[in-house]
C-alpha cells in the first residue's frame, strides 16, 4: 500500500456499469516525509475519504476486493484513512 | 520478495474491516548494499517486526492476504520475516 493525500475528485457520468455509485478521487502519493512520490493518480474510494485527507491505497487486482461481489474494473482503491504516522529513519 | 527496513508505524482508525487488528508499518525497500530504493510503502506486519529492523516483504496480494488470514483482503504488501543476515557471493 502507499501513503497519499486526496487532492481532488473525478466525475464520470458514462462509465462501466460496475462503477456506478463508486466515488472516484485523485490522490497524490506521499513519502513518509510528506513529499510527493510520483505523479497523482485516480483511485476509487471504499471507505468514505474526502479531499485533504491522508489515506492509504492498495494497487492491483486487490483494489476491487472491497466491492465484492461486484468486480469493478479498477486498479487502485483507498482502503483506509490515516490518523497519524510516525517515522524513525 | 524484497528486503526492506521498517521506518515507521501508521495508525488508522477508519479502514477496511479486513485490516482490523493488523499492524501497519512503513517500510523502505533497500538495495543489496542497504541504500534506500524507491519510495517507502505500507505493509501489514505478519512477523512481529519493530522499527529499524530489516525485514522480508512480499509485494503481491494473495501472499499478503494470507498474512492477514483473510480471503479477499484488499492488501498488496506484507512483512513475512525478519532478516538476520544476507550473505552475497563476492
Amino acid at each position: 500500500m502507499q501513503l497519499a493525500r486526496v487532492i481532488g475528485d473525478v466525475v464520470a457520468t458514462r462509465k462501466d456499469e460496475n462503477l456506478s455509485g463508486i466515488t472516484l478521487l485523485v490522490v497524490q502519493p506521499l513519502t513518509p516525509e510528506r513529499q510527493p512520490a510520483g505523479r497523482p493518480l485516480v483511485v476509487v474510494d471504499s471507505i468514505g475519504a474526502g479531499v485533504g485527507e491522508e489515506v492509504f491505497f492498495v494497487r492491483g487486482k486487490e483494489a476491487s476486493f472491497p466491492f465484492h461481489p461486484a468486480e469493478p474494473p479498477v486498479d487502485a482503491s483507498i482502503v483506509g484513512i490515516i490518523d497519524h504516522w510516525d517515522v524513525e529513519r | 520478495m524484497q528486503i526492506a527496513r521498517v521506518v515507521g508505524t501508521v495508525v488508522s482508525t477508519k479502514k477496511h474491516r479486513k485490516f482490523e487488528g493488523a499492524k501497519l508499518m512503513l517500510v523502505q525497500p533497500l538495495n543489496v548494499d542497504d541504500t534506500p530504493r524507491g519510495a517507502a510503502l505500507l505493509a501489514v506486519d505478519g512477523a512481529g517486526a519493530g522499527v529499524h529492523e530489516k525485514v522480508l516483504v512480499v509485494l503481491e496480494g494473495r501472499a499478503a492476504g494470507e498474512v492477514l488470514g483473510a480471503k479477499g483482503a484488499p492488501v498488496d504488501a506484507a512483512i513475512i520475516g525478519i532478516v538476520d543476515e544476507v550473505d552475497l557471493a563476492p
